[in-house]
């Protein structure tokens, strides 16, 4: 949603892009030859591993946008709780605070199931650039993207390095 | 042969989603469902950490909607502590949480639904976006993008960045309104009030082209609740809980917040894991409701802010009692940016924002603390539970997009049913019932990121619908 907050400059953006695949966009396929794909979240289920390696194998640059998908960040708290997390948070969550006779969602084959870590972006594919924040600020977006609409290499130093 | 679709993912809405919907032997639309597909585990994860933390934690439960879990948070933390938070500190959060209400609801409007509603249904997927709305409509898009960019900027001036500024706190807020920030605000106020007036004016004018839709486009009776002011008028972070049925009449008023599981209860069915949150005293049939703005526009008595009061008449109008189309949550929203519009106006002009006395300070006074806010899509209950020490032995987070579950299912159901038919499926006919999830605005992140804890009722049917065996928690 940081994205968006780049309000007048997404003009621009539209101008320099065509945009093929995005939670803003209708296209449901990732599609092959992408010049660049922004990748927010940490990875936290299958369905996340499958798009991210998905995504890896159709395009040239892939960035690690965000504190989430640089370093697992908040969704990665669930690590903490050691071997068997992914299966104590459903617990807690499904039958603990639920139902008498509440149960875990099953594997149908469209809930996604939780891999046992939460891992960020590089874990699991090979990454080209990282964009920190939470969430990295409009300003720092742009800075990041100018240079590569421009054809350039993205550089961010200083300010712009910062987590949180 | 019987069969099911999978909309995958559903696009142009906040979080993971996607929809099943069940062709029977001769291609018909037997039912459909909703599945929201990420979960996170906050309500573990969080526990035996400080409260103090959860205004920091819980925000980044979602990027759309973070200052409602701010808010929430810092109230549940208020109430741990047992203070009144200083006067200038209330009104401070209230102007935050009409910045989001702006933000929110332009992104919805603009960003995610304009596109369907302005370039229409049939539209090609490619252009059906924000981007394609730009192209088309580059002034009406532009000055979208800039209301939500004011809406944001109110968050910005307020507590130092756009999302998940660490602002609000147990007790009150960090720092007051600053003389430029109000100043850059109210300057830029008459844009956005063109804007909004604007939108209003070329949105009305498509409705009556539009009602054939509305009726199918999660069209029935429900009850709606959310939070109103002690006369009853429109609210949004303070107030008491009040339910009105689908005839306009209150069922039940001046709730405190902190009760809200005697009111509220859930439902889960043998045949899916969907639980549904219902009125409690009317059962699970009868007491389903709706939150969010629809469900606040019919509750409250009115708006308290006159040019927002004109429009909630030619709103009223649409129903008999209560509005009860879906697809009217859409113009709901618009009306609550004119209003969350004129209320920001009114705060700017009050010289306490800048007030030093921002925040209360105490210990552990009581060992559980419920705070509620309207969340742009509806209310938003924290409760916490803590230790001597303050560390958190209980989580529960009521979300607003849990509490339209049953809504949402039932609205993507009556869709496919009207459009689909003869097991003949088109892309277009896939987007409008993708739609019928986008009227509500569902914050899907939220929704899974916390699942609530609230008494329970479940029902066991048998083949003929004769009740088999029934079960309840408190």
């Amino acid at each position: 949603m940081s994205f968006l907050d780049l309000d007048e400059f997404l003009f621009e953006v539209a101008e320099a892009v065509e945009l093929v695949c995005s939670p803003l966009a209708d296209g449901k396929e990732y599609p092959s030859g992408v010049d660049l794909c922004l990748i927010e979240g940490a990875v936290c289920n299958e369905d996340n591993l499958e798009l991210a390696r998905r995504i890896r194998a159709r395009t040239r640059l892939v960035v690690s946008f965000g504190d989430c998908a640089v370093t697992g960040n908040v969704p990665a708290l669930r690590n903490v709780l050691g071997a068997g997390n992914a299966a104590d948070v459903l617990q807690c969550a499904y039958v603990e605070h639920a139902a008498p006779g509440g149960a875990v969602p099953p594997p149908d084959g469209i809930v996604p199931a939780l891999l046992p870590r939460v891992l960020p972006l590089h874990a699991v594919i090979p990454v080209d650039h990282y964009l920190p924040g939470c969430p990295p600020s409009a300003s720092r977006i742009k800075a990041f993207l100018a240079p590569l609409l421009a054809g350039g290499a993205p550089r961010l130093e200083g300010e712009q390095l910062k987590f949180g | 042969m019987a069969s099911r679709i999978v909309i995958d993912p559903v696009t142009r809405i906040e979080g993971h989603a996607k929809i099943s919907v069940f062709l029977d032997d001769h291609g018909n639309v037997s039912d459909a469902a909703f599945h929201v597909v990420e979960f996170r585990g906050f309500e573990k994860f969080c526990l035996g950490r400080p409260y103090t933390e959860m205004t920091g934690i819980t925000p980044r439960i979602c990027g759309i909607c973070p200052v409602s879990h701010l808010l929430a948070s810092a109230k549940a933390g208020d109430a741990i502590m047992a203070v009144s938070i200083p006067p200038a500190a209330d009104k401070l959060r209230r102007l935050m949480n009409l910045g989001q209400i702006v933000q929110s609801h332009a992104l919805s409007f603009f960003h995610l639904s304009a596109p369907d509603l302005l370039l229409g249904w049939d539209a090609p997927p490619a252009d059906r976006n924000v981007f394609g709305l730009m192209a088309s409509h580059r002034e009406l898009a532009r000055a979208g993008i800039r209301l939500r960019q004011f809406g944001q900027e109110v968050i910005e001036v307020l507590g130092g960045k756009r999302i998940h500024p660490a602002w609000a706190v147990p007790g009150g807020v960090r720092a007051p309104l600053g003389n430029e920030g109000r100043e850059r605000l109210q300057a830029w106020l008459p844009e956005v009030f063109a804007t909004v007036r604007a939108t209003l004016a070329l949105y009305r004018g498509t409705l009556p082209a539009r009602e054939g839709e509305s009726r199918v486009f999660g069209d029935f009776p429900s009850l709606f609740m959310g939070l109103v002011a002690p006369d009853g008028t429109w609210e949004h972070h303070g107030g008491r809980l009040r339910f009105t049925d689908a005839g306009g009449r209150i069922v039940a008023d001046q709730i405190e917040p902190r009760d809200y599981r005697d009111v509220i209860a859930e439902c889960a069915h043998p045949s899916s894991y969907l639980k549904s949150p219902y009125y409690r005293p009317l059962g699970p049939e009868a007491g389903m409701y709706r939150v969010g703005p629809l469900a606040r526009l019919n509750i409250c008595s009115r708006m308290g802010v006159p040019e927002a009061d004109e429009e909630l008449r030619r709103f009223r109008a649409l129903g008999r009692g209560a509005v009860t189309s879906s697809f009217h949550y859409h113009y709901a929203r618009l009306i609550e940016i004119l209003a969350a519009l004129e209320y920001i106006e009114r705060a700017l002009r009050d010289p306490d924002l800048g007030s030093a006395e921002l925040r209360a300070d105490a210990g552990i006074n009581s060992r559980r603390g419920v705070g509620a806010s309207e969340a742009p899509r509806g209310t938003l209950f924290h409760d916490y539970s803590v230790d001597a020490n303050g560390l958190l032995t209980g989580v529960n987070l009521i979300v607003a997009t849990g509490q339209n579950n049953l809504a949402m299912n039932r609205t993507v159901a009556q869709i496919a049913r009207h459009f689909v038919t003869g097991g003949r499926i088109t892309e277009p006919m896939l987007n409008r019932i993708e739609h019928g999830i986008r009227c509500f605005d569902p914050c899907l992140s939220c929704s899974t990121h916390a699942v609530g804890h609230m008494a329970l009722h479940v029902t066991l049917l048998d083949a003929d619908g004769k009740v088999r065996h029934e079960a309840w928690r408190d």
